[in-house]
Order: C-alpha cells, then sequence, then structure tokens
C-alpha cells in the first residue's frame, strides 16, 4: 500500500472513531438509555470525549517521535477538529439545552465558579485554534501559526482542571487524564542534542507544516 | 405535608406483624404484578387530598398496590417513577457513576442483617432486622430528595419514625447526637475498594433532628422492599437534608455527646457540613444551590426544567424551628 493510501485509510479511521461517540449518544437518546438525568448524561460524555480528543491529538507528535510513524502527523488536525467539535457541543448543550440560555445564570456560572471559568476559557481559546486549521492560515500566518497553536496546551490544562474541580470525590479519571497530560509534556522536553544527530532530529520535525500544533 | 400517628389510627387497622411479613413475600414475588394496582387507590389507600396514604395502604397491599399514578406530594408534585429512583442513585459502595449501584448491587446481601445500637443509651443491644422494625408503626412517605448535586426527585419511602428505636433504646440525658454507620464489607461493597471516602460511610443527626416526626427509617419504595440500590434494608430519610445525610444498608446506631464527624465533612469539609440543610441561599463553593433539576416525568433528553430550591427543601414550616437562632451559613 503506498503512503497517500494509507493516510487516507488512517483518516477514514479517525473520522470513524470521532463520530462515533456521538452516534452513539444519539442512539441512547432514541432508545431511551441516558437514564434519569439525560441532560446532565449528555453533557458529561460530550465533555470525556472532547477531552479524549485533545489527549489524543496531543499524544501525536510524542508518538511519531519514538516510534517514527510519520504517517500519524496528518491526523492531528481531523482529531484536533473533533475535540473542537465536542467541545463546542459540549458548551452548547450547557448554555442551550442545560441552562435555557438563561444568561443570568450562565454569566453567574462563568463568573463566580472557577471550573465553569476554566472550562469555557479553555473552549474559547480553542476558537483561534479551529479558525486557522486550514492551509491557507498556515502559510499566511508563518511563524506564528505554530506560536499561536501552542495555546492548545493550555486550553487543554484548563479542560483537565475543570474536569478535576468538577467532580464531587471520585478523582480517578480526573488524576489520570492529568497523569496523561504531564507524560506526554515530559516527552516534548527534548535534550538539546549537538552536531549531527540535532540536525537529524531538526530534519525530521520538518513535516511539522502540518495544522494544530504539537 | 401530613403525618398520621399511630395514635390516630384506630387498632383494629393496625397490620398485625403476619401480615405485614406475608406483605413482604407476596411482593417480593409478585412486584410487576401488583405495581399495576388490582384495586382503585381512592377506595383502598384511604389517601388524603395531599397524597398520604397512611396505614391504610400497607394493611390492603395484601390485596394489590395501590393506584400510585394518582398520588401527589402536598405540594402536588409527581412522583418519580420506580425506574428513576432504582437506577440514578449516588451509592459510593457500589460505584461512583449513578448507574453502578443498580448494576453492582447484587453483591449485596440484606437479610439475615444486624443493627447494634449502643453508645450513650440505657437499653443498647444488637437487633435482627426483623425485631428492629415494629409493623405497626410502617407507613408510606412521599418526599422531595434533593441531592446537594443540584437535582431532586420525589420518591414514596416506606418506613418508620425514627423517633420509635430512640425511644426504645432511652438515650441518656447527655447523650445529644446519634451516629449511623453503613456496613463495611468490600465483598459485598466492592466500591469499597477503592478509598474514594473514608469507609464505613458515617451520618448522623442532632438527637432532636432524629426524633423530628419527619425523619424516618425506610426499609421500602412504592411498598416494596428497597432494593439494594437504594441502601437495602434500611436507610435513613430526612427530607429537609440534602440527600447524602440519608445513609444507607445501616448495620449501627451510636447516641453520642460529641458532633458525629460525618463522611462528607471528613472527605471536604468546607463543602459539605454536619447540618446540610437544602438552602438556596447557602451555595455550595462550586456551584448554586438556587435550583434544582426535578428528575421525573417532566425532565426529557432535550428538557429539564430547573425549579427553585426552597429552604429546608419545601419543609420549613415542620422544621425551622430546630434551628432558631442558628446562621445557617455557619452550620451549612
Amino acid at each position: 500500500m503506498n503512503k497517500k493510501r494509507r493516510i487516507l485509510l488512517l483518516k477514514g479511521l479517525v473520522w470513524l472513531l470521532g463520530l462515533a461517540p456521538a452516534v452513539w449518544l444519539v442512539w441512547r437518546g432514541f432508545t431511551d438509555r441516558l437514564g434519569a438525568n439525560a441532560i446532565e448524561e449528555v453533557l458529561h460524555r460530550l465533555g470525556d470525549t472532547s477531552l479524549i480528543a485533545l489527549l489524543v491529538a496531543l499524544s501525536i507528535t510524542p508518538v511519531r517521535r519514538l516510534t517514527g510513524w510519520n504517517i500519524l502527523a496528518p491526523l492531528r488536525r481531523p482529531i484536533g477538529l473533533f475535540a473542537f467539535f465536542y467541545l463546542t457541543m459540549h458548551f452548547l448543550w450547557y448554555a442551550v439545552i442545560d441552562e435555557e440560555l438563561a444568561l443570568e445564570f450562565i454569566i453567574e456560572d462563568v463568573i463566580e465558579r472557577p471550573y465553569i471559568l476554566a472550562g469555557f476559557t479553555g473552549w474559547l481559546l480553542l476558537i483561534p485554534l479551529a479558525i486557522t486549521s486550514t492551509k491557507g492560515w498556515i502559510r499566511r500566518l508563518k511563524k506564528n501559526w505554530q506560536r499561536l497553536h501552542r495555546l492548545v496546551y493550555l486550553s487543554t490544562g484548563l479542560g483537565l482542571l475543570h474536569f478535576y474541580w468538577q467532580v464531587k470525590a471520585d478523582t480517578y479519571w480526573p488524576i489520570v487524564a492529568i497523569t496523561v497530560m504531564v507524560v506526554l509534556m515530559l516527552l516534548r522536553i527534548r535534550p538539546r542534542k549537538p552536531g549531527r544527530e540535532r540536525e537529524r532530529t531538526v530534519a525530521a520535525e520538518r513535516p511539522r507544516q502540518e495544522p494544530l500544533a504539537d | 405535608m401530613l403525618i398520621r400517628k399511630p395514635n390516630d389510627i384506630p387498632s383494629s387497622e393496625i397490620t398485625p406483624e403476619h401480615v405485614y411479613i406475608n406483605r413482604r413475600h407476596f411482593i417480593g414475588k409478585s412486584a410487576g404484578i401488583a405495581l399495576g394496582g388490582i384495586a382503585g387507590a381512592g377506595a383502598i389507600g384511604g389517601a388524603t387530598a395531599a397524597g398520604w396514604p397512611g396505614r391504610a395502604a400497607a394493611q390492603t397491599a395484601q390485596v394489590g398496590q395501590r393506584d400510585w399514578s394518582t398520588v401527589r406530594t402536598e405540594l402536588g408534585e409527581e412522583l418519580n417513577s420506580f425506574e428513576d429512583i432504582t437506577t440514578y442513585n449516588n451509592f459510593y459502595e457500589f460505584g461512583t457513576q449513578k448507574d453502578d449501584p443498580a448494576r453492582n448491587a447484587h453483591t449485596l446481601r440484606p437479610r439475615p442483617w444486624t443493627i447494634e445500637v449502643g453508645g450513650m443509651c440505657a437499653n443498647p443491644g444488637v437487633y435482627g432486622l426483623e425485631d428492629f422494625i415494629r409493623p405497626g408503626t410502617m407507613e408510606d412517605r412521599i418526599y422531595r430528595m434533593r441531592c446537594v448535586e443540584g437535582w431532586s426527585m420525589v420518591i414514596p419511602w416506606y418506613g418508620f419514625p425514627l423517633k420509635d428505636v430512640i425511644d426504645r433504646a432511652e438515650p441518656l440525658g447527655s447523650a445529644r447526637y446519634v451516629e449511623f454507620k453503613t456496613l463495611l464489607d468490600p465483598e459485598q461493597m466492592p466500591g469499597q475498594r477503592a478509598r474514594v471516602l473514608d469507609w464505613p460511610y458515617v451520618e448522623g443527626l442532632r438527637l432532636d433532628e432524629a426524633r423530628h416526626p419527619l425523619t424516618i427509617l425506610a426499609t421500602g419504595v412504592y411498598g416494596q422492599d428497597l432494593p439494594n440500590q437504594n441502601g437495602a434494608p434500611i436507610r435513613l430519610v430526612i427530607p429537609w437534608k440534602y440527600g447524602f445525610k440519608g445513609i444507607k444498608s445501616i448495620v449501627s446506631m451510636t447516641f453520642m455527646e460529641q458532633e458525629p464527624f460525618n463522611s462528607w465533612k471528613r472527605a471536604a469539609s468546607f463543602e459539605y457540613g454536619f447540618y446540610a440543610n437544602v438552602n438556596p441561599e447557602v451555595n455550595h463553593p462550586r456551584w448554586s444551590q438556587a435550583r434544582e433539576r426535578r428528575l421525573g416525568p417532566n425532565c426529557g433528553v432535550f428538557r429539564c426544567e430547573q425549579i427553585p430550591t426552597m429552604l429546608f427543601n419545601g419543609y420549613v414550616d415542620q422544621v425551622a424551628g430546630l434551628y432558631a437562632g442558628m446562621d445557617l451559613r455557619v452550620y451549612y
């Protein structure tokens, strides 16, 4: 199989996995399997999914570096955009369905509840990243594109904080997610390598002109 | 809210123990059919306009369950379905997700069951469940239940006033509180293998709260035995407090002088206090308590209206006196 076909196949897989949580939720909704507090269930699952997608997107570069599978690089954009899609759905579900657009309550929540402020800020930060995820914007922004897309770390961090702060006592999954994030960040720390080795690494980094920051 | 006290009921109406025990068997075997309601509630239940069934419902349960569909709270609220009540639970001994208890609680063995009454009382002892409950005091109670997380349900409990067992234990004059503990047994309660909370679960009440006529020990819901996930075989229900005060699967009751150190307070003392009275004015540090999502018939996937939370969960007339002069922001 040539490289192009393999990339196409992988992208197809990303789309399949990316749409699966939405399909699953819709199916559960139609078959009355969302439990007594369906609104909250949907809200939580949308939030989980966006965080998982963000962490998967952030793991592409370290995995690529560890394994040399550069073929994974083009997957960052679709995975990142799926994360943004689920996060936007999460916010809209909260604002439109959960709070029924009661602005006074939404504003109070954002101002007075640190966990909502953290999540809301995390979502806001991802908006410019989603907008500038096209090839045209990469060209136009040049060096700044990468700088801008480093916001994804901050955004994910705020998302994890939001996740951690909203649980009552069982911090197991938030801690798992935070640990994954910390490991991914540690894997990014590269010792300065002298001479040829460094050049090689830099060369391997070239195909970085791919959307969504690493 | 109406409460039919035992002395309002002619002795001829009091269900003899063997009938009560039979009733358990009957319901256990034919719950599905029985819930449909064989006879009209009005005829058999003796339900008042406010939906208070009193003892008669229990007595007639032998010939068929009442028709719960017409039962409302004193404020006209509809009941949550048996399914809502038994599939959406906080019972961390079986997992922290709402559907975990319904899935995992089959490992609990609610019979035989013993309850130890001790501490500062003249009449301590270890009781089998059957001796602990006095059938003559059993009644249906329709209460709102407001969870500290911001949702609520309306639940038809079946139980008896906690005061009944307190009086039998004869607490000493120096006893001011009563502490309850849940079973500690990771074999039966697999969630206890994770240290989410400091097991066993502990709750407590001031003695005047415990003796309040609204405070009950429930052994059933919808006229049938409590399913395991709801705290079988016996649990506390204090309708004006957040749900976490309603300790489940109780194995001990201890009278004491100092305030019990309840589990959630232990876990996060500036988020959860000892009193935990429902109060729309006193927010949880991380979320507002001004409103609640009433789960149930009017709560769907796309719309579930939030309703204003009431002081003391709507039982202010009955219980406000217990807290006269107390700053409810300090004693949350």
